[in-house]
């Protein structure tokens, strides 16, 4: 089973009569439990084929699937259901809702799928748990830290059960400590089954991951495995920087 | 289940700025309570305007003496103006459609009883009279045909002569002076109290009916005569009025308009001597409720502005916290909100501003009456003078709350929030995703 197959997909923007290529027909394949880096210099179209593979964008031409369903082909209406279902997001800059409870921010997903009961706000209160904030359930993200906001992101990321957890920069804004925190976790979200895509520009967190995509000028430059070893290592190197009880 | 929860992550977010919705709803509530309070006012004015005039029956019409302008008279002497009783036989033998006519003389006089004294009205009659301005009995009995016919010197009181002339006494049986005729009246009836009756605009002086004291008109024609000579220090001035008003009451409401115009053309010609006046009720009352609409048409005009004013403050806020959220809907986006998931959110948002600012200023519409009330007896009080000015229908202002005002208000508030907060909601809900996220 595939998280997500792309086919020869291309996107082009216009921006002042002038048109933009920023991808030139892209193909590949994310099996379900993959950990992917995706990689690139500015401009390389990391951007725009994270917007594509987070369904906020249309390709020009090409297919996408995730699962099974060929979200190419879908209306807007459609696309923000494939995002609430299917899609886990974790940003750079967080992107909690400031006025709501780190229980609620994980809650959104749900609310557009229209499930409000309690046995969802328990599932809520587990993830919660799950990325260690159990002490915090009330809290509202300008109460958190951004190491503690981006766990509620990626509790968030996982609230909807999804095809993958796209993260965009997703440690960009820690400092290496809770960088190395943070990437932990997704190392044990993907040892529980998890498939992760990642956009990074910093080898450190690349390196991390199973395999890493690089992009150059819209097109696919090299797709390679890291060897598991190395993984390890960098893993361990990581760690190092973390206080003993998370070792 | 889920637009409570919208309807509750709306007045969070409303939360986040306590008084920059406040102020917002402080613009619904100004405008819905001025509804409310415009138009109770306007229905309690109009209303009391109406029952005056209702009061007077719209059933009759009233043709009264004035007197003519002073180039009209003669030099010198006592000139003859007026209704004569020739005139009254006359309508009274040629008009079908009448009901009741009543002739009227009436005099200013001074009534003594012992040592007490007073000002008052002597008015001659029929016994229609207490019929036609709905006077009522309270003691004895109204004067009757049979005095009438046979000119008895008896007369009735209304309630305050009776209370002025009579603290103590019964004042059935007792006999009144009048000085200025040396001449003695027999007190047969009492009447109750009744209420003044409106001035009309120009047409009609507000009558009272307190100092009234009422015998039958042919006594008085015999007793008194046509010609009265008021003295004033050493002068003399003098009247010579057969009768004052006649009063003709119809049998049916649409025999009204005929009748009066074929009183007017009977009459046509005192035209030229100007000294009659023809007063139609229901002619007045029409244009009561004429101006009255006109009078609600203005006061709702100016209450749809103030609600428009109100409704386009909801708007600015909107789209400035729109602005300000335009991250926090990028991430809405991303996270599986459709576009109309947004514009919900902030139609809420919009809704609840203005439903807050309906309720409210319906509870304050609701306190309209009393603290109306309150206002006019203190401002009556502090400068008496002033209020004195003040045309009767605005001195005695009670407003009416107009029921249906109140559904009426409230349906607008909750429409002016989802008319103007749509704009900014489609706004939100076009945004682009991608671009909303990037924003800061």
């Amino acid at each position: 089973m595939y998280a997500c197959r792309i086919r020869d997909l291309t996107k082009e923007y216009v921006l002042k009569s002038e048109t933009v290529r920023a991808l030139r027909g892209v193909s590949f394949d994310v099996p379900e439990g993959d950990y992917v880096a995706i990689m690139g210099p500015s401009g390389s179209g990391k951007s725009t084929l994270l917007n594509l593979l987070g369904c906020l964008d249309q390709a020009t031409s090409g297919e996408l699937y995730l699962g099974e369903d060929n979200v190419s082909l879908m209306s807007d209406d459609e696309l923000a259901e494939i995002r609430s279902r299917r899609i886990g997001f974790v940003f750079q800059s967080y992107n909690l809702i400031q006025q709501l409870t780190v229980v609620e921010n994980i809650q959104v997903p749900l609310y557009y799928q229209g499930r409000l009961g309690p046995k969802e706000r328990q599932r809520c209160i587990e993830l919660a748990e799950r990325v260690g904030l159990g002490d915090r359930l009330d809290h509202r993200p300008a109460q958190l830290s951004g190491g503690q906001q981006q766990r509620v992101a990626i509790a968030r990321s996982l609230v909807n059960d999804p095809y993958f957890i796209l993260a965009d920069e997703a440690t960009g804004n820690l400092d290496s400590k809770t960088t190395a925190e943070i990437l932990a976790l997704f190392d044990e979200l993907n040892e529980d089954g998890r498939t992760i895509i990642m956009v990074t520009h910093e080898d450190e967190v690349a390196e991390r991951a199973k395999r890493v995509i690089r992009l150059r000028d819209g097109l696919l430059q090299s797709d390679e495995q890291n060897d598991p070893e190395e993984r390890k290592a960098a893993a361990a190197r990581a760690l190092e920087l973390v206080p003993s009880e998370l070792a | 289940m889920l637009w409570l929860r919208t309807l509750k992550l709306g007045v969070k977010s409303l939360l986040l700025h306590p008084l920059r919705s406040l102020l917002t709803v402080l613009g619904i509530f100004i405008g819905v309570a001025s509804v409310i309070w415009l138009l109770a006012i306007s229905e309690g004015i109009s209303r009391e305007a109406q029952r005056q005039i209702e009061s007077l029956g719209a059933d009759t019409i009233m043709i009264r003496s004035v007197e003519p302008p002073s180039d009209k008279l003669a030099p010198s002497g006592v000139t003859p103006y007026g209704l004569t009783r020739e005139e009254f036989d006359m309508l009274v033998r040629t008009i079908p459609s009448l009901r009741t006519a009543v002739p009227i003389r009436e005099i200013k006089r001074t009534f003594k009883y012992k040592d007490r004294q007073l000002e008052g009205r002597l008015v001659g009659s029929t016994p229609d009279y207490a019929d036609v301005t709905r006077l009522e009995v309270d003691r004895g009995h109204f004067i009757t045909d049979a005095e009438n016919f046979l000119r008895e010197p008896v007369c009735v009181l209304a309630s305050e002569v009776a209370a002025k002339l009579f603290p103590y006494e019964d004042p059935i049986g007792k006999r009144i002076y009048l000085p200025e005729h040396t001449d003695y009246y027999r007190v047969v009836g009492v009447l109750k109290f009744r209420n003044d009756s409106a001035a009309i605009g120009g047409s009609m002086e507000a009558q009272s009916f307190r100092d009234d004291i009422y015998i039958p008109i042919k006594t008085l024609q015999q007793r008194i005569g046509d010609t009265v000579v008021r003295r004033a220090g050493a002068s003399f001035s003098g009247e010579r009025i057969e009768l004052n008003q006649i009063t003709l009451t119809v049998q049916s409401l649409e025999d009204v308009k005929p009748t009066a115009a074929l009183v007017e053309n009977a009459l046509r010609h005192h035209d030229e001597m100007e000294d009659i006046r023809v007063v139609v009720p229901l002619e007045l009352l029409e244009q009561a409720q004429t101006t009255r609409m006109m009078f609600m048409v203005f006061m709702g005009l100016v209450a749809a502005i103030s609600l428009l004013v109100g409704g386009i403050g909801i708007m600015n806020i909107m789209l400035a916290t729109v602005t300000e959220r335009t991250r926090e809907i990028g991430i809405r986006r991303a996270l599986g909100a459709k576009r109309r998931d947004i514009i919900n959110q902030f139609l809420v948002e919009a809704a609840v501003l203005s439903v807050l600012g309906g309720i409210t200023g319906i509870l304050a519409g609701i306190l309209c009456r009393p603290v109306v009330v309150l206002v006019r007896d203190l401002v009556a009080k502090a400068y008496p003078d002033t209020m004195a000015a003040l045309p009767e229908v605005v001195r005695n202002v009670t407003p009416t709350i107009v029921p249906i005002s109140i559904p009426i208000a409230f349906f607008i508030s909750l429409l002016v929030g989802i008319v103007f907060g749509l704009f900014p909601a489609v706004r939100a809900a076009q945004m682009n995703p991608i671009e909303a996220l990037r924003h800061e």
